[in-house]
């Protein structure tokens, strides 16, 4: 801790180390911030304590082995991950994927984004003293991990979104398992907003904090509830739709209010939205279909043919030896994340690993306004302010 | 470049930037690539602040969000960097990338900090793994690497594995990183 003189030495200011073992900063970010009493003059992130080399361990793989990787930036968000990174090698390959697959997949990231919105909701609520909203929103999540474990055998890590398609058929019973959580669902968010939206406790630590300008926001380019917050209704799922999703009926929830609180009501309308999709991508999902595109060569054979023809065969070997090469050429495709928007950018030199892979992280980008929004407040809304950027440090260092 | 590049349909969007900076200026347009349906306009890299600032300014274009910046090495083809800028028109909902390419002698490119603020980190991240400078940047700094590490991990000569040297298997080690 070392103290600074300013300019005109009528005042002195503080310099205080947060993090990166701060657990307010959800992970492992350094602020440095420079204090007058309580007032925050000045804050310096300090980033990189979580870099993994992510984009350049991708350029080292082939296509299908780099879908593992992108499922541990984002912790929280994986299935979206494996989607933006699947959409962007289909646009290089030029592969139209099957409508079942395409809902299924729908389905999936709502899912994500629900309990991501709660694993948000809960640690954003015990930052603010709230503890007994964490417990309930993590009782929920429990039952969407369950569902991920029933689709693809794992809770978190699952990179059940591949190219071409989804990695299995749903399985026995997913529709009453959906429809069940479903039912449940609107209740348990009508409970969280009982113990948080009257609170005066609540009220009084977010509302007004954080303010940002929806021209700042935009400047500074923001994207996802945050900027929604600020009046700007720039989702890419409406904007820019992908997966079908331009045939889906959901609202862009907006405030105009731009601070901590606005986020907060942004945040939980979105939950009631993703209800609805949900609700819809099951309905249009089939009994029966393909979960996967055709095109020998790139999408692995059923396991049926590969063991009864002979082409089908060497083009497994071929697959999960080779790999597969695209034309060369890049494609950049955004999809929303719970946190923004979530780009992925892949360039193609023609030969079985990518020339490049560059994800786009919300997080990272958003983190950028924090300064922004914290100068000049008080240091007890630092942490409501980190909180209501939602990051993750997984996906800011990559 | 030796690049193949595929053509496809071109839609209308993209000629509405395209002749919108052409009838700007003749040279802020080197060449226009169209592949599955995306546009990248390259531009000469001494143009590219004037032209970033004709696209978020310019009344037919508002290019008002600066989504993505990032960097591609083709090494050892040269110029080997191609710095992509992603651009997102909220109120036209629409997208454009820019191009500009540097050679690896000379990776010195305008910063584009005082047309989006946003470029700020995007910036800082490139330069950090990649070495390219930002002439006019606010405070270029490594972000993600430690400040006194060597090399620009990002670029294709850099190993996958590092230099670090494995004493029993070293020459190995070397040996497979840089094939």
């Amino acid at each position: 801790m070392t103290t600074v003189e300013t300019v005109t030495g009528a005042a002195k200011t503080m310099v205080l180390n947060m993090g990166p073992q701060h657990p307010s900063t959800h992970g492992v970010l350094r602020i440095l911030l420079e204090l007058d009493g309580e007032t925050v003059v000045k804050a310096v992130p300090d980033l990189g304590y979580l870099h993994t080399g992510i984009e350049k361990s991708c350029e080292d793989k082939t296509y299908s082995q780099v879908i593992t990787l992108t499922d541990r930036m984002d912790y929280l968000n994986p299935l979206g991950n494996n989607l933006v990174y699947c959409l962007a090698v289909e646009k290089l390959l030029g592969l139209e994927v099957p409508k079942r697959a395409q809902y299924i997949r729908v389905m999936m990231v709502e899912l994500q984004r629900i309990s991501s919105h709660l694993v948000w909701l809960g640690t954003h609520a015990i930052d603010l003293g709230a503890m007994s909203v964490f417990l309930y929103c993590f009782r929920e999540r429990e039952e969407i991990l369950n569902i991920f474990e029933m689709f693809a055998g794992q809770r978190m890590m699952t990179s059940y979104i591949r190219i071409g398609g989804v990695a299995l058929d749903p399985p026995a019973g997913w529709r009453q398992a959906v429809d069940k959580f479903l039912r449940m669902m609107p209740s348990r968010v009508d409970e969280y907003e009982t113990l948080l939206t009257q609170n005066p406790i609540w009220i009084g630590r977010t509302k007004g904090v954080g303010y940002i300008s929806p021209e700042d926001a935009i400047a500074l380019s923001m994207t996802g509830p945050t900027l929604r917050a600020a009046g700007v209704a720039y989702d890419n799922r409406k904007v820019f739709p992908y997966s079908s999703y331009g045939e889906f009926k959901f609202e862009v929830p907006t405030r105009t209010e731009s601070d901590c609180y606005a986020r907060y009501l942004v945040r939980v309308a979105e939950i009631r939205e993703s209800l609805k999709i949900v609700r819809q991508a099951m309905e249009r999902i089939l009994d029966e279909g393909p979960i996967k595109a055709e095109a020998p060569g790139i999408i692995p054979p059923q396991r049926e043919k590969m063991k009864t023809e002979m082409e089908a065969l060497i083009y497994h070997f071929k697959i999960f030896t080779e790999g597969f090469s695209p034309k060369p050429g890049d494609a950049f495709v955004s999809v929303e994340s719970p946190r923004g928007e979530l780009g992925c950018f892949v360039a193609s030199d023609g030969s079985p690993k990518p020339l490049r892979v560059h994800f786009r992280s919300p997080s990272f980008i958003n983190l950028q306004a924090l300064p922004k929004l914290i100068e000049g407040q008080l240091i007890a809304d630092v942490i409501a302010c980190i909180g209501t950027i939602d990051i993750v440090l997984g996906e800011v260092d990559r | 470049m030796g690049l193949e590049i595929v053509t496809e349909s071109s839609s209308q969007n993209a000629n509405v930037v395209v002749e919108c900076l052409r009838s700007w200026s003749q040279q802020a347009v080197a060449e226009v690539i169209e592949f599955r349906g995306e546009t990248t306009v390259v531009v000469p890299r001494d143009l590219l602040r004037a032209v970033a600032e004709r696209c978020r300014a310019d009344a037919k274009l508002q290019f008002n969000l600066l989504t993505d910046a990032t960097c591609v090495d083709r090494y050892p083809v040269e110029p080997r960097f191609e710095l992509n800028y992603h651009l997102v028109s909220i109120p036209r909902r629409d997208k454009v990338r820019l191009q500009v390419r540097l050679s690896g002698q000379d990776p010195v490119v305008d910063s584009l900090v005082p047309v989006w603020p946003g470029a700020n980190w995007l910036e800082r991240e490139i330069f950090d793994l990649f070495g390219i400078r930002f002439s006019g940047h606010p405070d270029l700094r490594r972000i993600l690497l430690p400040e006194d590490w060597e090399g620009y991990p990002l670029r294709r000569d850099y190993p996958v594995e590092g230099f670090r040297d494995v004493p029993s298997t070293g020459e190995l080690f070397k040996k497979s990183s840089m094939l």
